[in-house]
């Protein structure tokens, strides 16, 4: 676990995208790349322009002018992101494509069709341009995946050592259609808890590539546009509230949807889909695939009368062909067989699960990153 | 190192929910009469909790959590010691992870680097000495553990001497479990009948280094594994002998631990450490039960590299039961600061703030009383 895999310089690391070819090799970021002359102008084309086709971009104004028709009949959704990962290659894909797949997800999860994007880069002053390439390609082949259109875009270099290669910070606009409501308040008794696939794989994937912390495993993050399963599971079911399970994992999303509904959730701790190389992972590093940051995944709920069309739905689609139910929606006070006498009494807007076990134990928000323990 | 996706059969039992079960009730048939035992590993309390044991447990069992975890045990004034370190400009220090939340007398060694201390965690003492070795600074790293850590700090400490590196050192506040098992059972309030011994430090001691508990002080103990099979088959083991009134120290844990443990980590230990006295957060002062570097690694010891004052010795804050929790007098939820002003967000006591922190374990897995009434596990 002490031996860093990929030498800690940055790259890539089995990610298996390799850099375009168009920069002259061992070119690398300068503070003149951000001071707004030529070197920016010059870097923007060779690395954005060429990559992102839309007209609005390409006309370089200071915002992006674009015609309102789109959103007609529906309400607009709009989003912001920051993008900080580290380290910014990981199995599975890299900052460029999670940038664009988690805005796009953010979007699609409230009901929208995702429309439009932003990015803005902070880069540190010395990082590879082939990087810089790497990463626009990852996200211009993401957009395509989803459908979405990059509109508006900045750049800005800080110093050598006043940043950690490449953030980047989004927006997102997409289109809710006319009669499409989503929320927790609409969760009812009786509702199931579903998800599209295993839990845990982004951040599995992301600490095997720490510095420090590096160990060889099979688990590549499940990073993807999700507005494609989503759609087909509002066209199967009607659908009560929905999120994407990012970080603080899928106990973290449905901890507030319980607070939020003001009713007791119960997952199924044999129902939970974890890969047994994920299992493998949290095992040896003491870590709760609860928690665990996805990228690629939707937990749903849905009336328990829909729930095998909507099932049916997201197993119709490549990214949902192990969507299962999670858990159900209990009835305000409900205190299910096996509960502790400490969680009862406490059942209104809180998160149980039943252990493998049978016992029902109350799950709770952890503090701080999860790190491994002493011994 | 290569997780194994797949996971072989034969130790997936260990994990099988409808043995575990049906251990369950075996162990209520074992109980003849009330009887309280403790688990001494923090990892141990982490996994009754998540597997859900604990909710499974025959009225009449009580478990209590001990002192087994590292950072709940490390002193106050240690502690302080360790930040004052990281407030030295110029000073890099090395620490596990668990360390860096922990509140002490003014300020975490996390809120020391938010005001601009380096402090590092690293997963190992080794890679403190790698980290020494790519830098022109001072690094210091903070030895906390049992005799599950101080092997790999003994060999990170000879590491950097073979590399003769002038910028590493430790502060050992390294401890010792059987000089603390002893100390418990001369406390009649701990009033425990078993232990639950810890598999990994029982690794490097082997089911010998435990032996003084049946042999001389008459006390059953069961070494286990972490898998609920494995605690459900071991507390089934100890309850039996409590019950039946026997004394003896039991490796059920024979797939990992071996009679004589692991004799080249105590090695390491004995060339690099010797024993002294230490003093333990909630247990006091306990004879040779501390690990300190030997004469001749003396430059390498970072409190004769950078002399600090001793701190003044400050009260625990007022109502922390950590004390009382660590010998096993109280249960988390018996304190009664515990889920009022002492949460993980905001720790009071070390206990909640590691995850292996008995009230960690009880707070983060949902055992926690109910406040509105009535009583919990």
């Amino acid at each position: 676990m002490t031996e860093p895999v990929n030498g800690g310089a940055g790259r890539p690391g089995g990610s298996g995208e390799a850099p375009a070819g168009s920069a002259p090799a061992g070119r690398r970021i300068g503070l003149s790349h951000g001071d707004g002359g030529l070197a920016t102008r010059r870097l923007v084309e060779e690395v954005f322009l060429s990559r992102f086709r839309h007209p609005a971009l390409h006309a370089l104004g200071d915002s992006a002018v674009l015609d309102w028709e789109a959103s007609r009949g529906g309400r607009l959704a709009f989003t912001t992101d920051a993008f900080v990962v580290e380290p910014a290659f990981f199995p599975g894909g890299d900052i460029g494509r999670l940038a664009v797949c988690g805005t796009v997800n953010d979007l699609a999860v409230a009901g929208a069709s995702p429309w439009l994007i932003s990015a803005a880069f902070v880069l540190e002053e010395g990082l590879p341009v082939s990087e810089l390439e790497s990463i626009a390609d990852s996200m211009a082949s993401a957009a395509e995946e989803a459908g979405v259109s990059l509109v508006a875009g900045d750049t800005k270099v800080v110093q050598h050592g006043r940043g950690d290669g490449c953030y980047i910070t989004t927006g997102g606009v997409g289109v809710i259609p006319p009669g499409l409501e989503l929320g927790p308040h609409l969760i009812r008794p009786g509702d199931l808890i579903l998800i599209n696939g295993g839990l845990g794989e982004h951040g599995l994937a992301v600490l095997s590539r720490r510095p420090g912390l590096a160990f060889d495993t099979p688990v590549k993050s499940d990073c993807a546009p999700l507005n494609g399963l989503i759609r087909a599971l509002l066209q199967a079911s009607r659908v009560r509230f929905m999120r994407d399970p990012t970080r603080g994992g899928v106990a973290t999303v449905l901890l507030e949807a319980a607070a939020a509904s003001g009713l007791p959730l119960l997952l199924e701790e044999e129902a939970l889909p974890v890969s047994p190389a994920v299992r493998a992972g949290v095992e040896v590093l003491g870590l709760d695939p609860l928690y665990l940051a996805n990228e690629g995944k939707v937990v749903a709920v849905v009336p328990a009368s829909e729930a095998d069309a909507a099932l049916s739905a997201l197993r119709g689609h490549p990214l949902g062909r192990e969507a299962c139910v999670i858990g159900r929606v209990l009835e305000a006070g409900e205190a299910p067989d096996g509960i502790s006498r400490g969680a009862r009494g406490r059942t209104g807007g809180v998160l149980l699960l039943r252990t493998a076990l049978g016992p029902v134990r109350r799950l709770s928000a952890f503090s701080g990153e999860p790190l491994p323990r002493i011994c | 190192m290569e997780l194994d996706a797949g996971g072989t059969p034969w130790l997936s039992r260990f994990k099988d929910p409808g043995l575990a079960r049906r251990l369950i009730a075996r162990l209520g048939r074992e109980l003849s009469r009330p009887v309280r035992v403790m688990e001494v590993c923090g990892t141990h309390t982490w996994s009754i909790s998540r597997s859900g044991i604990r909710g499974a447990l025959p009225e009449g069992l009580e478990l209590r959590s001990g002192p087994g975890c590292p950072v709940c045990v490390t002193d106050q004034t240690d502690l302080d010691r360790m930040i004052a370190l990281a407030g030295r400009p110029g000073l890099v220090v090395a620490s596990f992870g668990d360390m860096v939340r922990v509140p002490g007398s003014a300020m975490s060694l996390e809120e020391a680097r938010a005001l601009g201390a380096d402090v590092r965690v690293v997963y190992s003492p080794l890679d403190a000495v790698a980290l020494a070795g790519s830098t022109g600074s001072q690094v210091v790293f903070l030895g906390v553990g049992f005799e599950t850590t101080a092997p790999v700090a003994a060999l990170a400490v000879e590491e950097a001497a073979r590399r003769s590196l002038k910028n590493f050192s430790l502060f050992s506040r390294h401890k010792l479990l059987p000089p603390a098992l002893r100390a418990l059972i001369s406390d009649s309030r701990t009033r425990v009948e078993g232990f639950i011994l810890p598999g990994h430090v029982s690794t490097v001691l082997g089911r010998r280094g435990f032996d003084f508990l049946a042999s001389e002080l008459g006390v059953p103990a069961v070494i286990t594994g972490f898998d609920p099979v494995d605690i459900l088959l071991g507390l089934k083991e100890l309850v039996g002998m409590v019950c039946r009134g026997e004394a003896r120290v039991v490796n059920a844990y024979g797939r990992v631990v071996r009679e004589d443990g692991n004799p080249r980590a105590r090695a390491a230990m004995d060339r690099v450490f010797q024993p002294a006295d230490e003093l333990w957060r909630g247990l006091g002062p306990i004879p040779q039960s501390g690990l300190r570097l030997k004469p001749e690694f003396s430059p390498f010891d970072a409190e004769a590299r950078f002399p600090l004052p001793d701190p003044a010795p400050r009260p625990l804050p007022r109502g922390c039961s950590c004390g009382e929790v660590l010998k096993g007098i109280l249960a988390p939820a018996d304190c009664p600061l515990f889920g009022r002003a002492c949460t993980p967000e905001r720790p009071v006591g070390p206990c909640m703030v590691s995850s292996e922190g008995a009230c960690a374990a009880y707070y983060h897995y949902g055992w926690v009383p109910a406040r509105e009434g009535g009583e919990g596990r």
